[in-house]
């Protein structure tokens, strides 16, 4: 019982940790981007201050129980992610819940969110929720081909499903990163985390500022800050899976820090440099390169490791 | 909705709906909420001052001194101001300008539609007193009368400098608690309403947009 407890307690510090850096990286991705711009930029704790704020209006529209439920989901399906993605190699604090195949689990667990925002967005009533919402699924459904492609070329390579045993395998040195032992498999999933990072050119479906479409259309006060905190959470759970399955995972902090920043430049610069595609044009990319580069991964790691 | 505890107080009449459309929208009336536990809503205020999100809906000509503050220049971003796509996410309305019959009716649906607390900021010479259009056959002239402004700026146009400086003075408002205009709506609904009607001709919508 108690040793259930002391897991549960691990397991709030390593969601609090995640969650306090998801949204600090956000602030100091605003203001590198900033500086690029020539400008000074927001503060760097602004998120918090937007989270709270919103948090703490005075009044809030529902349109129902599903409305209610649909951020809800999305935090349970960010949450949800991290709990059994190991944020550190070996650490009895930071190793959360793991268990053989527990990646088929974290797959599903990426799409828990986006449905449940689905229903609720739909429970709003507002044409461009729909929109925006079939959009986010479409976008969706193509980017996890390239990874599910490049999670089957991993499990072909490693011979197991689990997160931690993948780790595991990596950390004789800088030689045995994926990166390096698979890097067909690591370039497909770069590229579809282009698209599930949601910066351009793969973001129309929650477009910044200037088009007011897209899921979250309908969503206010403390619903909105339940998604901006989710937005933070899912944001590091899946900087530090890339990280766990392709760049060696991490052993300290510090280490888990620079690697996520230098793995969230790659979609920071992509999408600084390109403008934005249309849905239509955002999957086609998905389902001709990024596939074909899965699919030789695959078939290239049954070659090499399935001896 | 969250907030006053006797729901269904006053029922809205919602006169100008025909029936269809009667079934799809709310009747209750909306009351004005306190904010609660003085020291917590002091640290809530200064939360709001610093996250101000800008509806992004250009109201009148004015609008486009908005778009120059978000660039290099001026970089209102430092500032804690931003641009909110949609009336829900918004707490910052900017009047544009000089705001015509047909604008202020979408001015009214998208006041409504953002949440308490919210704060207006009139931009020009035209929403104090009609500016140059003060005697347009289409054009109103004291935005005050239609919905609680919080802030002027005064000038034809006023430039980005102004509209920066009238944000930094909305902010040591907000941050005073002198920012309670969304409550003042709500307290004097009916003197709003009945100004509002004066000039909307075709009110085809529910008396407040939830």
């Amino acid at each position: 019982m108690s040793d259930w407890l002391v897991k549960g307690g691990y397991a709030v510090v390593s969601v609090t940790v995640a969650a306090v850096y998801g949204v600090l990286l956000s602030g100091i991705i605003a203001r590198t981007l900033a500086r690029v711009q020539g400008r000074i930029g927001i503060p760097v704790w602004q998120t918090f201050i937007d989270i709270f704020k919103n948090a703490t209006k005075r009044t809030a529209v529902s349109h129902g129980i599903m409305f209610y439920l649909g951020p809800v989901f999305r935090v349970a399906g960010g949450i949800g992610t991290l709990l059994f993605i190991p944020l550190l190699y070996d650490s009895e604090v930071f190793g959360n819940f793991h268990f053989a195949g527990d990646i088929i689990l974290i797959i599903y667990f990426m799409a828990f969110g986006a449905l449940g925002m689905a229903l609720g967005a739909a429970e709003g009533g507002h044409p461009y929720s729909a929109i925006g919402v079939g959009r986010g699924l479409a976008q969706f459904a193509a980017f996890e081909v390239p990874f599910g492609l490049a999670i089957i070329s991993l499990a072909i390579q490693y011979n197991t499903l689990s997160v931690y045993e993948i780790v595991g395998a990596q950390q004789a040195g800088v030689a045995h990163w994926t990166l390096f032992t698979n890097p067909l498999a690591t370039i497909a999933a770069m590229l579809s985390l282009l698209g599930s990072t949601g910066y351009a050119p793969f973001d129309v479906v929650g477009p910044p500022q200037e088009i007011p479409t897209g899921p979250r259309t309908e969503f206010q006060s403390e619903f909105i800050s339940l998604m901006q905190l989710n937005r933070a959470i899912f944001a590091a759970a899946k900087l530090v899976l890339y990280m766990d399955l392709f760049f060696g995972g991490a052993t300290n902090l510090l280490e888990l820090m620079i690697k996520t920043w230098a793995i969230y430049m790659v979609p920071i610069i992509v999408g600084a440099s390109f403008p934005r595609y249309r849905i239509d044009q955002a999957i086609r990319f998905f389902l001709r390169v990024p596939t074909l580069i899965g699919i030789a991964a695959v078939i290239v790691a049954d070659y090499l490791f399935n001896a | 909705m969250r907030g006053p505890k006797s729901k269904n107080v006053q029922e809205l009449a919602n006169d100008g709906l025909t029936y269809p459309d009667t079934e799809f929208f709310c009747k209750t009336r909306p009351m004005p909420v306190e904010g609660q536990f003085k020291a917590m809503e002091q640290v809530r205020n200064w939360a709001r001052a610093n996250s101000l999100h800008v509806q992004a809906f250009g109201t009148g000509c004015g609008a486009v001194e908005l778009r120059p503050l978000m660039t290099a220049r001026y970089d209102a971003y430092r500032y804690g101001v931003m641009g909110s796509p949609t009336p829900r996410q918004s707490c910052v309305f900017v009047i544009g300008g000089y705001a015509s019959v047909k604008t202020l009716k979408r001015i009214v649906v998208s006041y409504e539609q953002m949440q308490n607390p919210k704060f207006v900021v009139a931009l020009g010479s035209c929403t104090v007193n009609g500016g140059m259009y003060w005697d347009s056959y289409n054009t109103i002239n004291r935005i005050d009368h239609y919905i609680p402004v919080d802030l002027y700026v005064s000038g034809c146009m006023p430039r980005p400098e102004a509209l920066l400086a009238g944000f930094v003075k909305l902010k040591e408002m907000i941050k005073e608690g002198k920012c309670e205009g969304a409550n003042k709506y709500l307290e004097n609904f009916d003197w709003y309403k009945a100004n509002q009607k004066k000039i909307i001709k075709n009110w085809n919508m529910p008396d407040y947009n939830w």
